[in-house]
């Protein structure tokens, strides 16, 4: 090994390298070994192999870091640093990414589209995900992103028949493209303030400078608005509701937790730690789109019919309350983010396998009608439903209850009043549009007599997401372990 | 075995659940089977808390206590003192009336229908049970899901709009009553730099005034809402109206009851200062006085037999607020034994109206006269149940009703008076609902052949009836459960009452109440 890839650096890099190889060997055998569609069961194979073998990776490095109680191992020079934090929202990427495919497998068999690709764009999503969470330098950071997105622009789109699905992944690409134009031109000012693409070293530059610096509020207020498309934050959510009503709905599923997860994963980083001297600047800044993002969220979401564009308003209005844990900025605050995209996670991804499952060869299912009756064809599903919707809107004892506890409790911890009361306040707003749906399954009348159309790997995906939906509620010790690790640092 | 007591109080009703989910659903004569003996046995299991209470104890009993979640500092803790004991054993035995009494009234889903009382049975008892807030407001929570489905599923024309403003509005109290809990819980992490949400610890916090009366009023919505008291109280007469005759029974009985007690568990105890607050105190006794004198005026309106009920539970629920806000022995005393009245004789009256219901299909009063001439037992159960919630002496009502008016006179004698209003106007209108409904000539044709009170229920009836007529002749046995656990109370919000009590006025007993 030369001096540019030490075995440190390999060690840290072999979660991301098992993805890419996974992802290529996909590709390959694709048209090689497998090329009849009755065979896409081994590629399914291969896509849970992989992850296998990058879950082994970050176990290791797991192991490694409690053993030697380090906090973190660099890599690259310094460009990727695996910590607690990178390990804890890389577990996640791993778990969505299995939950996603595992669901797709009978969905896209009925959607009429499935390819082998769709397994390797998932793992190359994954391996950009990789680096969005343990990237600390400007370039790595980029390339991450880009590499998450492109892929994301492409899977999106992935039914190609289908005028929706196209039409969504253009405004995606677009809209993405542009935002990631704002970030790249905020990066590339943070490097014209520090000279240098480190995170560290951008750190030390802007601790030192004037917030209100015109040039400094510049570099941060373009990075922000890149980074807030990412998450979907309102004003900047205007794709979102398209990209996730036209994309597969499978998609819609990775790209509301894992991409979200990710572009948090890369906010936290950028605002924790080269942004941290620049709160007075940020955070009333912030205050004004959590609130706008929220309260656009939750009252869009009432009057929606369509489930995944429901769903996409209410993903938008979780963004808020997750950036309300930023503005916090304690340690409850940032565990409380960690906490909210754990159980968001689950919670999300139960909603959507559930969305999946109603989809039918002559049934879109994807309005809120069709959930009618639903407690009567397959009660199993409806009762998962509620539980993951009572998650989401945060009643106790479900998971998603611990999420909005932390962020609560950071609001009043710091002080952070009336923005406490009016986050609370939209849990009932939440509560009511949610409901809809519970509504129509339990009390309307039945419009479909069939039961729904499962597979193994819906069933099993529903199951964990489920049974960790409540765990995580009835008993979240653990899990608040693990949620504690990410942030110490 | 012994001192697991009130987990297996809290767990049977769950417990029984589970079970029931794997009985086919077909076999509804096996379900309903079931679902009353899970009620009966939670009855049963409930009763040794009587026995094994010592009432001169103050403080918690049957204390079990361990860690649940170590990193929140959240532990598993469930104990009673005489408030929560009267409460427990109110909603064991209505719990298990209210599932008795929809063996015919419910014939539709029958397992969720159960599964949902049963769920429901554990989430109060957990409420009442709960002595940490974090655990508390689990219980609360709970307790919406199960009862939104009762309203929802099984209710009436306009159950849809009922269950979820039930819902919405409840919540919209609780999640504010949460950022007042959270201020203590960070409280406690200030002062002793340990998180706990056990109600023992937050009683040693030492707050300032200001911030006493900001969580006062963050519980006081959660609180308000559940009781409810006026301005909150329009959820109330929604959901009662729609909802299935058991579920109807449940709320007023019992679900209510968590607000009261949530001001006595809580507010008081937790927030002393802020509780004796002149302004506090103004505010809380005006809204209870408004209550009860608007629920009872508007009662007279009603047209819906079950709506009269309804509002009437408003202007009780008046008086209990009434009472724990005149601070006083007699005036907390009596409004616990008036929350226990209250639910005996107002579940009573929802039961009567689900009775007549599933015989007519309408609940307009105008409908009915001269029942008392085909319905003879029904008659009599009626006139009970009415004359109890009126107040008569010898019944339960008046008891509690009296005791409060004396704590009221002692806090002041403009709130007793207003109050006292609220007893005649009681009197007025549940007289004039038994003279349109039960006396005079049978005006409508189709009541002619009504038939009487079956075996079944009236077995609902008669222990109610037996526990209201014990209440009214002979109190003394609760007087001396809650003796401790309100002083305690009193003790907390006014220190040294009892001694300035003693030199001024002639010594008040807190089982004076009856005489």
């Amino acid at each position: 090994m030369s001096e540019f890839y030490t075995t440190n650096d390999h060690f840290v890099l072999v979660p991301a390298i098992m993805l890419a190889l996974f992802g290529c060997a996909i590709l390959l055998f694709d048209f090689l070994l497998f090329p009849d569609p009755k065979d896409r069961k081994w590629l399914l194979g291969f896509f849970i192999g992989g992850l296998a073998f990058t879950g082994y990776g970050l176990w290791r490095q797991q192991a490694f870091l409690t053993a030697n109680s380090l906090s973190e191992i660099t890599a690259l020079n310094g460009s990727v640093t695996m910590d607690g934090f990178g390990l804890f929202f890389n577990w996640i990427f791993i778990v969505a990414s299995l939950i996603v495919a595992i669901v797709s497998y009978k969905y896209l068999d009925i959607e009429g589209e499935h390819h082998g690709e769709y397994y390797a764009l998932i793992l190359f999503a994954q391996c950009g995900m990789f680096f969005l969470a343990t990237g600390t330098d400007l370039v790595t950071l980029f390339i991450g992103l880009e590499l998450m997105a492109l892929c994301f622009y492409v899977m999106v789109g992935f039914l190609r028949g289908e005028k929706r699905s196209n039409e969504a992944a253009l405004k995606y690409l677009l809209l993405g493209a542009f935002s990631s134009g704002f970030l790249a031109y905020g990066f590339s000012l943070l490097y014209g303030l520090s000279g240098s693409t480190k995170l560290s070293a951008i750190t030390a530059a802007l601790a030192g400078r004037d917030p209100w610096d015109p040039i400094v509020f510049f570099a941060m207020a373009t990075t922000s608005i890149g980074l807030l498309f990412k998450i979907s934050a309102v004003p900047f959510h205007m794709w979102a509701p398209d990209a996730y009503e036209g994309a597969p709905t499978t998609v819609t599923a990775y790209l509301s937790v894992a991409s979200k997860a990710a572009s948090f994963a890369l906010l936290l980083r950028l605002f924790l730690g080269p942004f941290e001297s620049l709160r007075p600047t940020w955070e009333p800044l912030l205050v004004v789109i959590a609130i706008a993002t929220m309260t656009v969220g939750n009252l869009a979401a009432i009057s929606q019919t369509n489930i995944k564009r429901l769903l996409a308003y209410s993903s938008i209005s979780h963004a808020g309350y997750m950036l309300l844990g930023l503005i916090a900025g304690n340690e409850t605050g940032i565990k409380g983010i960690a906490v909210y995209v754990l159980v968001y996670a689950f919670m999300n991804l139960g909603a959507f396998s559930v969305v999946v499952a109603l989809r039918r060869q002559d049934l879109i299912g994807e309005d809120i009608e069709d959930f009618a009756g639903l407690a009567h064809r397959s009660p199993g599903y409806a009762l998962l439903m509620l539980v993951f919707l009572l998650s989401l809107a945060g009643i106790p004892p479900t998971a998603g209850f611990l999420g909005k506890y932390y962020i609560f409790l950071a609001l009043m911890e710091t002080g952070h009043y009336l923005l406490a009361v009016l986050a609370t306040l939209y849990v009932a707003v939440a509560v009511y549009y949610y409901f809809r749906i519970v509504r129509s399954m339990f009390i309307g009348e039945q419009v479909a007599k069939a039961p729904l159309a499962s597979s193994l790997g819906l069933r099993v995906a529903l199951g964990v997401s489920g049974a960790l939906t409540l765990a995580i509620g009835i008993y979240p010790e653990p899990f608040l372990r693990l949620a504690q690790t990410s942030i110490l640092r | 075995m012994d001192q697991h007591l009130l987990s297996i109080v809290l767990f049977t009703p769950l417990a029984g659940l589970l079970i029931l989910l794997f009985i086919p659903k077909g076999s509804s004569n096996v379900i309903r089977l079931w679902a009353n003996f899970v009620a009966f046995v939670g009855f049963l299991v409930s009763l040794p808390l009587v026995s094994r209470f010592d009432r001169s104890l103050s403080g918690f009993q049957m204390v079990e206590r361990f860690d649940w979640i170590p990193s929140m500092g959240v532990q598993y803790a469930i104990g009673i003192d005489g408030i929560s004991l009267l409460l427990i054993m109110l909603t064991t035995v209505m719990g298990f009336v209210a599932v008795l009494s929809s063996w015919s009234a419910v014939e539709e889903r029958l397992k969720e229908y159960y599964a949902m009382f049963l769920l429901l049975q554990t989430g109060m008892i957990g409420v009442f049970m709960a002595l940490d807030f974090f655990l508390f407001y689990v219980f609360w929570e709970i307790v919406l899901v199960p009862m939104y489905f009762i309203i929802g599923v099984w209710g009436g024309p306009r159950k849809l709009y009922a269950a979820i403003k039930f819902f919405l509005y409840t919540l919209a109290g609780s999640v504010l009553m949460l950022l007042g809990i959270l201020t203590l819980y960070f409280e406690h992490f200030r002062q002793f730099g340990v998180y706990s949400f056990a109600i023992e610890d937050l009683m040693r916090l030492d707050l300032a005034l200001g911030t006493q009366q900001w969580v006062f009023w963050a519980f006081f919505i959660g609180f308000a809402i559940k009781v409810p008291m006026f301005p909150f109280h329009t959820w109330l007469p929604d959901a009662h109206v729609e909802a299935p005759t058991a579920g109807s029974v449940i709320l007023a009985a019992v679900l209510l009851k968590m607000g009261t007690y949530g001001f006595l568990r809580f507010s008081l105890p937790l927030l002393p200062q802020a509780s004796i607050h002149g302004t506090i105190v103004q505010v809380l006794a005006v809204l209870s006085i408004i209550g009860i004198i608007y629920g009872a005026l508007v009662s007279l309106m009603q047209q819906d037999w079950k709506k009269l009920i309804a509002y009437s539970s408003v202007s009780h629920l008046g008086f209990c607020t009434l009472g724990i806000f005149a601070l006083n022995p007699n005036g907390i005393a009596g409004s616990i034994i008036q929350q226990i009245n209250h639910g005996i004789s107002t579940g009573m009256l929802f039961l009567i109206i689900g009775v007549i219901y599933e015989r007519r299909h309408t609940r307009e009063i105008a409908e009915y006269g001269g029942l008392a001439h085909v319905m003879p037992k029904y008659a009599i159960v009626f006139a009970i149940a009415m004359l109890s919630s009126a107040g008569l002496p010898l019944l339960n009502g008046f008891i509690g009703e009296f005791t409060i008016l004396q704590g009221a006179f002692e806090a002041s004698w403009t709130w007793a008076a207003f109050a006292v209003t609220g007893v005649i106007l009681g009197a007025a209108y549940l007289l004039w609902l038994y003279q349109r409904t039960m006396l005079g000539q049978i005006t409508n044709a189709r009541n002619l052949h009504l038939p009487d009170l079956r075996p079944r229920e009236l077995a609902v009836f008669l222990p109610l009836i037996a526990w209201a007529i014990w209440i009214g002749v002979y109190p003394k046995p609760y007087f001396d459960i809650l003796e401790r656990p309100v002083q305690q109370i009193v003790e907390r919000v006014r220190p040294g009452y009892y001694q300035g009590v003693q030199a001024s006025a002639p010594p008040i007993r807190s089982d004076g109440g009856a005489r």
